[in-house]
Parts: C-alpha cells; sequence; structure tokens
C-alpha cells in the first residue's frame, strides 16, 4: 500500500524517516550482514574465573581441528606489542589476558575458523591451567588493608585505588553544614548496569596485502576516534585505515570504546591473510562489554526548616572494574558528575569521587548517562526527596521553592558550570497540571484509607550536552569538534557528510531537515552520508547527546556558508549588488522587486556555469566547516510517575508516566518524542528490574537476558509528553540535545514515586532495581544490598 | 541432513548440520539477513519469524525443524502494490529507530493481524511482550500495529 499522509517540510518539522525504507524491509546492513569472500570468523575462549593466575595454555588440539585457520593467545599478541591497550581513560586493558584474567569472562585466545560454528567446537579444545586467586567483587572492600592488588601488571601497584577527584568549594560547603538548622544523609547505590542494545558488539576486518589498507566494519559510534586510535597503538598509517560504521542495532554508550573483538579481527586478518568477522553472543556482551553506573554515593542535604536547600555534599565511591576504561573528556575522571546540585539555586556543594579496581568488566560511562549526569541527577533527585520525607513537606512545593528562576538565567551553578537558558517553574507546573496533582493527592488519601498504596514521584533535572569546548574537552587528545561538509550538485541536490553517527537516532532526517531549512532545498533532494572515515570529515561521533548540539550546529553553519556562496552567484546572475538581495527560504530576491529572484536550484546551476562571478570568488556552492562548541546546551525536564505498590507481594505497577521535556527548538518533533519514549523504557527498567549483581567469587549474576531483565511491553506504560520550547541562546539554531533526557530524567521519578507508596511504612530510601522481593524487604525494614549476593 | 524449506513461497534444499540454528540457516544459507540474531536465550525475539503462520523465536529452533514447513520473514511481507499495511505502519507512526528489532516485530504484527484483525491496544502489548525493543519504549510500536489494523479494515471495505 502507498500512503502519503505527513508530506515532507521543507525543513524543521514532523517527517517520516527517510531510513525506514530499508528497515521496514529487512534491508538494514548491520555489521553480522557484512559477508565479504572468503571471509573467516573468530571467537574467544574466556576466562570462568574473576581473578586467576594464568599457569599454562594448551592450543595444540584446537590447532589441529580441521576449519581452524589460527589461534591467538596472549603470547602472541605480545610477539606483536599488541598484549595491552590503552583505554579511553589513560590506562590500559589486557587484549588477550597473558599474567592472569581479572574478570569473569575476560578475553583469553581467540580462535579463527572457516565459519562460527567450527571456531566455537575449537574453543572447547583449549586447555588452561589457572590458579584461582581472592577477589574483589565489593567495592567497599577494594581499598581494604590487604585486600589482593589486581593491577599487578602496573608497576609499583600496591592497592586498588585508581583516582580521587574533587569539585566544588568544600570550604563553604563545610561551613554552611555546620551552621545549618536541618542536615539530612543518606546513602544511595546506583547500581551497575549495562546498556545492552539488541545488537551485540562485532567487526569485520579485511586487510588488503597489496595496497596496505585496512577496512574495518565495526559497531563502532565514533568511527573517526577509533580509527586514530588504531593508528596510533598499533603504528598503522591512519591513511591506510578506513574504518566503517554501518547501521547500528543501538549504542547508548556501549559502542564508544574500542573492545578486544575489534583488535583480534584486526590481527585475525593480517595473520591469515583474508577477511575476519568477530560478533559476540548476548552473554558475552553483557558479561565484558561496558557497564555503566556502579555508583556507591554518600549524600548530604543541608536546608532550612522551612525548606530552602542551602548546600549538597557528596562522597562517591565508583566501581571502574578491572581496567579504568571509562569514555569521557580527559580532565573529567568521574566525568559531568559535578552537575549534581541538578536544577535548584543553592549557595554551595562540593563532592569527592574515588574511583577503585575490582574484578569486574571495565567500562562505567555507558547507557545514555550523559558522562554520569545520570548518576547526579537520581542522586540529587532521591536527596530532595528524601529531605521532604525529613520535613514532612510536599516533595512538589520543596522543588518549587527551590528551582532555579528564569531571571537568574545564564546561571553559574556551585561546582562551576554555565547553564544556558531555561524556565524550569513552569515545566513543573505544566508536568503537574497534566497529572492532575492535587486530585491525584487525595486519590493517594482516600486509597490509603482502603490500605491500598500508590505513590507519585517527581523528578525535575537539568543535563548538561553537547561536549564540548575543546579548549576544556577531549578523549585521549582529540578535541571534542565535529566537521560538516556540504556539497550542493549543478541541479540543486545536495549531499551532507557528517562525522558523527546514527544508531537510529535518525540522522539522515534530521540533518537533511536543518540544511532544508537553511536552504531551502527539500530534505528529499539531500542525502546524508555518515559512519565512513573515508567519506566524512573527522569528529568525535554520537554519544552524550551531542550530536545535535555539535554537528546540528555544524550542519547549520556549513548551510549558512554554502547561503553566502550563493548569494554573490545570485547577485552575479541578477547583475545586482549582494547588497541588494534578500533570502526567503529557497531563494534571492531583489529587494522591493520580488520578481527578480533566483531559486537555490537557479543559483547551483549557475554557480556551476560559465558565469563571471566578481574576483576572488570561485565557481560552485561547497563548504566545509568544524564546530567548537563555545558552551554545552542545558536541555531540563520535569518527570512525575504514579505507581499502584502491592505491600503483599511488593510488586510495583506504573499506572502514568508524564514527562515534560524542553530540548530548546525541535528539528523534528516526531523523532524527538521517539527518543523520549525510549529513555522512559530505560528509566521503568533501572528503577525496578536491571542490575548486574555479583556473587562473592566474582561471578556475574545478571549473563543473560533471563537474568538481567530489560523492561517489555507490559511493564511500560502508555507515555504521556508534553513540552516547553527555550531555545539555547548560543546554539545556531537553538536546539539543545534530547537523547539520553529521559534516561538521565526517568529513574529517580519512577524511584520516588515507589517510596512515596510505601512512606506509611516509615521507607525513606531504598537502592535500585525496586524488585518485588526488594520492596518487600523494605517495607519488612530488612533492606539488603541490591548489587552483592554475599551474605 | 538434507531439508526442504519454503521460505517466503519459494521452496530450498540444502544440506545441514543437525544442530544448525534456523537463524543461521536463513541468514547464511540463504542470505536472508534481515532477521537478526540477538540473544540465544529466546528472550529478545529479533530473530522472530513465521512457521506455519506462528511467530517463532529462530535461534531456539533447529533449522531440520522446518524440514517441509512454511517459514515467513520480513523479507517476504511486501505485496506487489507496495508495502504490507504493517511495515507501513511502522514508518507512519515512527515505530522504530535503530531497526534491530524492528522485523521480528513486523512478524509477529502480521500474525497478530490475520487472527485479530482489530486487536486493542492491551492485546497489542501482549502480542509483542515477548519482543525487546531498546528504543522505541514501545509506545509508538503499538500505535503503528494500530494504525495498520485500523488502514487494512479500510482497504477491505474499499
Amino acid at each position: 500500500m502507498t500512503v502519503t499522509e505527513n508530506p515532507t517540510p521543507m525543513g524543521f518539522g514532523r517527517m517520516h524517516r527517510k531510513e525506514d525504507a530499508r528497515f521496514v524491509r529487512g534491508k538494514g546492513n548491520y555489521v553480522d550482514d557484512i559477508t565479504l569472500p572468503g571471509m573467516l570468523h573468530g571467537s574467544f575462549l574466556r576466562s570462568p574465573y574473576a581473578h586467576a593466575k594464568i599457569i599454562s595454555i594448551d592450543t595444540s588440539a584446537a590447532e589441529a581441528l580441521p576449519g581452524v585457520r589460527a589461534v591467538i593467545t596472549g603470547a602472541v599478541l605480545e610477539t606483536l606489542k599488541l598484549a595491552w591497550m590503552p583505554t579511553l581513560s589513560y590506562d590500559t586493558q589486557a587484549v588477550l589476558a597473558t599474567d592472569k584474567v581479572r574478570f569473569q569472562n575476560q578475553e583469553v585466545v581467540f580462535v579463527v575458523a572457516d565459519n562460527h560454528y567450527i571456531a566455537r567446537d575449537a574453543l572447547e579444545l583449549i586447555e588452561v591451567d589457572y590458579e584461582p586467586l581472592p577477589v574483589v567483587a565489593d567495592a567497599k572492600q577494594a581499598l581494604a588493608a590487604g585486600a589482593p592488588v589486581i593491577r599487578d601488571d602496573k608497576e609499583g601497584k600496591t592497592d586498588n585505588h585508581i583516582f580521587d577527584w574533587a569539585a566544588g568549594d568544600k570550604e563553604k560547603t563545610d561551613a554552611i553544614f555546620a551552621d545549618s538548622e536541618v542536615v539530612v544523609t543518606q546513602d544511595i547505590l546506583y547500581p551497575r548496569v549495562h546498556p545492552s542494545p539488541l545488537e551485540t558488539c562485532g567487526a569485520v576486518a579485511d586487510f588488503d596485502k597489496v595496497s596496505g589498507k585496512l577496512t574495518i566494519y565495526s559497531t563502532t559510534q565514533a568511527p573517526h576516534a577509533h580509527r586514530t586510535i588504531y593508528a596510533l597503538v598499533a603504528g598503522l598509517p591512519e591513511h591506510k585505515l578506513r574504518v566503517i560504521s554501518p547501521d547500528i542495532g543501538g549504542g547508548f554508550g556501549g559502542k564508544v570504546g574500542i573492545y578486544p573483538g575489534y583488535v583480534l579481527a584486526i590481527v585475525g586478518s593480517i595473520v591469515t591473510g583474508k577477511p575476519v568477522k568477530w560478533m559476540e553472543d548476548r552473554n558475552e556482551h553483557l558479561t565484558s562489554t561496558a557497564f555503566a553506573r556502579d555508583y556507591h554515593m554518600r549524600g548530604e542535604i543541608a536546608a532550612t526548616k522551612d525548606g530552602k536547600i542551602r548546600a549538597l555534599r557528596v562522597d562517591v565511591l565508583a566501581d571502574h572494574g578491572a581496567f579504568n576504561g571509562t569514555a569521557q573528556p580527559t580532565k573529567f575522571p568521574a566525568g559531568f558528575f559535578h552537575i549534581f546540585t541538578g536544577s535548584y539555586d543553592l549557595e554551595a556543594a562540593s563532592c569527592n569521587v574515588t574511583g577503585v579496581y575490582t574484578n569486574k568488566a571495565p567500562g562505567g560511562v555507558a547507557y545514555a548517562c550523559s558522562f554520569r549526569i545520570t548518576e547526579a541527577a537520581y542522586l540529587v533527585e532521591r536527596m530532595v526527596d528524601v529531605l521532604a520525607f525529613e520535613l514532612q513537606m510536599d516533595p512538589a512545593e520543596l522543588r518549587m521553592k527551590n528551582l532555579i528562576q528564569p531571571e537568574q538565567f545564564p546561571y553559574t551553578s556551585p561546582t562551576g558550570w554555565e547553564y544556558d537558558s531555561g524556565d524550569y517553574p513552569r515545566a513543573l507546573r505544566l508536568a503537574m497540571d497534566m497529572v492532575g496533582y492535587d486530585k491525584l493527592r487525595v486519590e493517594q488519601a482516600e486509597k490509603l484509607q482502603r490500605g491500598e498504596h500508590m505513590g507519585i514521584g517527581i523528578s525535575f533535572f537539568t543535563e548538561g550536552v553537547g561536549a564540548g569546548p575543546r579548549k576544556h574537552m577531549d578523549i585521549l587528545g582529540l578535541g571534542m569538534a565535529d566537521g560538516a561538509e556540504l556539497r550542493v550538485h549543478p541541479t540543486g541536490k545536495a549531499v551532507l557528510r557528517l562525522s558523527v553517527q546514527t544508531q537510529g537516532q535518525g540522522h539522515e532526517t534530521t540533518f537533511a531537515q536543518i540544511v532544508a531549512e537553511e536552504l531551502g532545498i527539500s530534505p528529499d533532494d539531500i542525502d546524508v552520508v555518515h559512519g565512513d572515515t573515508d567519506n566524512t570529515p573527522f569528529g568525535l561521533g554520537t554519544y552524550g547527546s551531542r550530536s545535535t548540539p555539535v554537528s546540528g550546529a555544524a550542519t547549520a553553519i556549513v548551510a549558512r556558508k554554502v547561503r553566502d556562496r550563493a548569494k554573490i552567484v545570485a547577485a552575479a546572475m541578477l547583475e545586482v549588488s549582494t547588497d541588494d538581495l534578500e533570502w526567503e527560504k529557497g531563494k534571492f530576491f531583489v529587494k522591493g522587486d520580488p520578481d527578480q529572484a533566483k531559486t537555490i536550484q537557479e543559483i547551483a546551476m549557475g554557480a556551476h556555469s560559465s558565469l563571471e562571478l566578481p574576483e576572488g570568488v570561485e565557481g560552485q556552492l561547497d563548504a566545509t566547516t568544524v564546530y567548537n562548541p563555545p558552551n554545552l546546551t542545558y536541555p531540563f525536564g520535569a518527570y512525575i510517575c504514579v505507581v499502584d505498590v502491592d505491600p503483599a507481594t511488593g510488586q510495583v505497577k506504573v499506572r502514568r508516566f508524564i514527562a515534560v521535556d524542553d530540548c530548546g527548538v525541535r528539528i523534528n518533533p516526531m523523532i524527538v518524542e521517539g527518543q523520549v519514549h525510549g529513555g522512559l523504557a530505560d528509566g521503568v527498567g533501572m528503577a525496578l528490574m536491571q542490575v548486574m549483581a555479583f556473587d562473592e567469587d566474582g561471578n556475574h549474576l545478571g549473563a543473560s537476558l533471563m537474568d538481567y531483565l530489560l523492561p517489555t511491553s507490559l511493564e511500560c506504560p502508555s507515555w504521556e509528553l508534553g513540552e516547553t520550547v527555550t531555545p539555547s541562546p548560543h546554539h545556531p539554531i537553538g536546539a539543545k540535545g534530547v537523547g539520553e533526557s529521559a534516561t538521565v530524567g526517568s529513574p529517580a521519578a519512577v524511584v520516588n514515586a515507589v517510596l512515596d507508596a510505601l512512606k506509611p511504612y516509615g521507607v525513606r530510601h531504598a537502592d535500585m532495581p525496586l524488585t518485588p522481593s526488594n520492596v518487600w524487604r523494605a517495607i519488612q525494614g530488612n533492606p539488603i544490598r541490591t548489587d552483592l549476593a554475599i551474605e | 541432513m538434507q531439508i526442504t524449506v519454503t521460505v517466503n513461497g519459494e521452496s530450498h534444499t540444502r544440506d545441514v548440520e543437525p544442530r544448525l540454528l534456523l537463524v543461521h540457516f536463513l541468514r547464511n544459507e540463504l542470505g536472508l539477513t534481515g532477521t537478526h540474531w540477538g540473544c540465544d536465550t529466546s528472550n529478545c525475539g529479533v530473530c522472530t519469524v513465521s512457521l506455519d503462520g506462528v511467530p517463532v523465536k529462530s535461534c531456539t529452533v533447529l533449522a531440520v525443524m522446518a524440514d517441509g514447513k512454511q517459514v515467513g520473514t520480513v523479507e517476504g511481507l511486501e505485496r506487489a502494490d507496495g508495502l504490507d499495511p504493517v511495515q507501513q505502519g511502522f514508518v507512519q507512526c515512527h515505530g522504530l529507530q535503530c531497526g534491530f528489532c524492528t522485523p521480528g516485530m513486523l512478524i509477529t504484527a502480521r500474525a497478530l493481524l490475520n487472527k485479530n484483525p482489530d486487536p486493542s491496544e492491551t492485546e497489542i502489548r501482549e502480542a509483542i511482550s515477548g519482543q525487546l525493543c531498546r528504543c522505541t519504549g514501545y509506545e509508538n510500536i503499538v500505535r503503528s500495529v494500530r494504525w495498520a489494523a485500523e488502514n487494512e479494515a479500510k482497504e477491505v471495505t474499499a
């Protein structure tokens, strides 16, 4: 059937996605869909132990299996100086274990065979002799005296300490705490979770011996950064490296770093002379690729008796796993956690974050967290509710009393952030109106009379996204600016080339709409090229909600450069001065004589013609730019969740969820709403079911989707969305970015709602995930650590 | 073992290992990569295909179990006059983002509408509850299937 609802807008507005045509036909091209002539398949033997010395590895039987083409151990990689690789946090990570294994399912041997089944058979034939070592499974024990040292590969390392990092004004904060009427302290865990996109990680490496060209198709959110890192690490010439990120089945931050599998696919291809595919399975994905959070926080809040919040103080123990592999701007080892004062106007704040090694998989910054703003937003939104509990105040009233006011923008936060724009009370009022807040409180009181427990939870978040200004922000020395190139063909059709890379965000549509808005060329006539380092300008990729704030700005600017050139060409075509021309979307016309006009398509042809142009002006309209953001953008939102809790079973049902988002100007509202929906489901998942727990031996207790529970259609309510629009003053089109807003803002709303329902039991706080058993234990006054199965 | 499987109306005879999974048979033997591989434990549903008209998770069906049967994949949905209404519904209502769960969701949606041409929101949520989506929060998938039901009904009466 054919349907023509929603015609293509000439610029911003609701528009069906250009990429859908291939996806609904099963014609997407994901890494695992790539088959090259003669391609071989690789697979890892992984460690059953979380911490063990490797005594010996015998691969002879595997090598003898017909169909096996290469067996690569850490010892082999040592000869190539590739047994270790740098992480994005200036640490090192074992590509294949040599001395010992440091987390369960760590990579030990890589087998390359004719097909995946033979590779897996060969793994069964490898004998590894391990000597188990004592395990650090609990971050709180990592710095204890006598704790086993995990990183004894690092010379002189005698403990599991990684870093201490502080922000804010400690002295001023301490002084306010010493002088405050009310001080409340709460330990809060944001447990280890995993983004788990439905496509796992994988790569196909294809080394051409003759040309020396190495092509790597991989599940990467940052193809250009990967290319440079491969060049630096392996000494490969960068112009002979091509990283292609084809269609990606969801990233959420889990596909930013470089995994051992990518490196081994490359080594496998160089060793065998054939293309090698590596595609991990779900168990491998959950247990070895980038996790998120694992923040053990102690929050303290200082306030007056009538609910004016004065200061926040936070102490964090951050579990980074066996290798410090977090992906964030270099100067910020705790990411942007120090935005933890959130949306409130405080006198002072300070935090200290201590990072430690444990015998768990590396990672830490993943899962739509905007570089740990998720942890920060959760902390402050829980602390405000804890304060409301102690003051016996309504949590909405307490928030209203402390929100930053519209006239305070641009607002400098106590920890140094420059919030660009916002109207917070308006967003919260809208959310309260949408949910019918006062009526719900009445209903809640009536229900409680009948012994029924419903809860209403509020979360107000502020994010800082679009990293970032290059003088402050880099990853491994690469400044976080992004390029864009726009080419306009003679007939007025265009191709836009971008450094960012879509994993479902709809870049092929949204970025075409930005060009359309600026030039009046239909989005249908604009092709967006991305995810291929040979065909796009350099830039750091898509994560941290940075595509629209950074590359969206680059796109608007490059289109304006084209327009400036078009003006000169139009002036020549119309034989007038450029000063006499005015722009109306899609054409230049002579002031006072609108019939004297040239469309952008006519101008494009003119720019390629023999038309004489003023001296110093080349032909054609093509332009390039690099956008270095002057500041982050600060999207915000007010979320309200309504739950019903059965105290007998601990079962939580999310009844309603209202999300008011302000992400500045919306390029394609349909796509914005879709992104918010997905993040809200994440919030329900993290609040109620998702956790990666470990036992005392470091065994992973969430190693399949039977154990690591993700929300289904039945746990999610029908989302109710609202919006306010406060443009960013420094972004060329006033957009702020939205990809992670809902994942950042929603967990606290769900948790606050559940705890609101449990208030009659005197429960002030309980840690995520609020599974039936954890809720039931909280009601019984007997909560347990949710991240450990240790008696 | 030699098996003959009819996929999207076309008969294929192959010699396969008994342990070969149906999802790998479709993807690697027949090159039908629209069906994805996601979890191995029947939890995520990106491998959902129809087997004699019933949606199944092809990661936990052996290829030999499909011998003599009819398999339907996303590549077989499009009709002579254009997209199947469920495909069009997903485009219309933004029922997909990264596209990885989409083929399986489309197969289940098609099977649901074949059985129940006018499903309620609750019935749609139940039908897709064995399949995960990490992008959409399910909202627009539900709307897409409703759109397909309503427009298919219009087609029938037209």
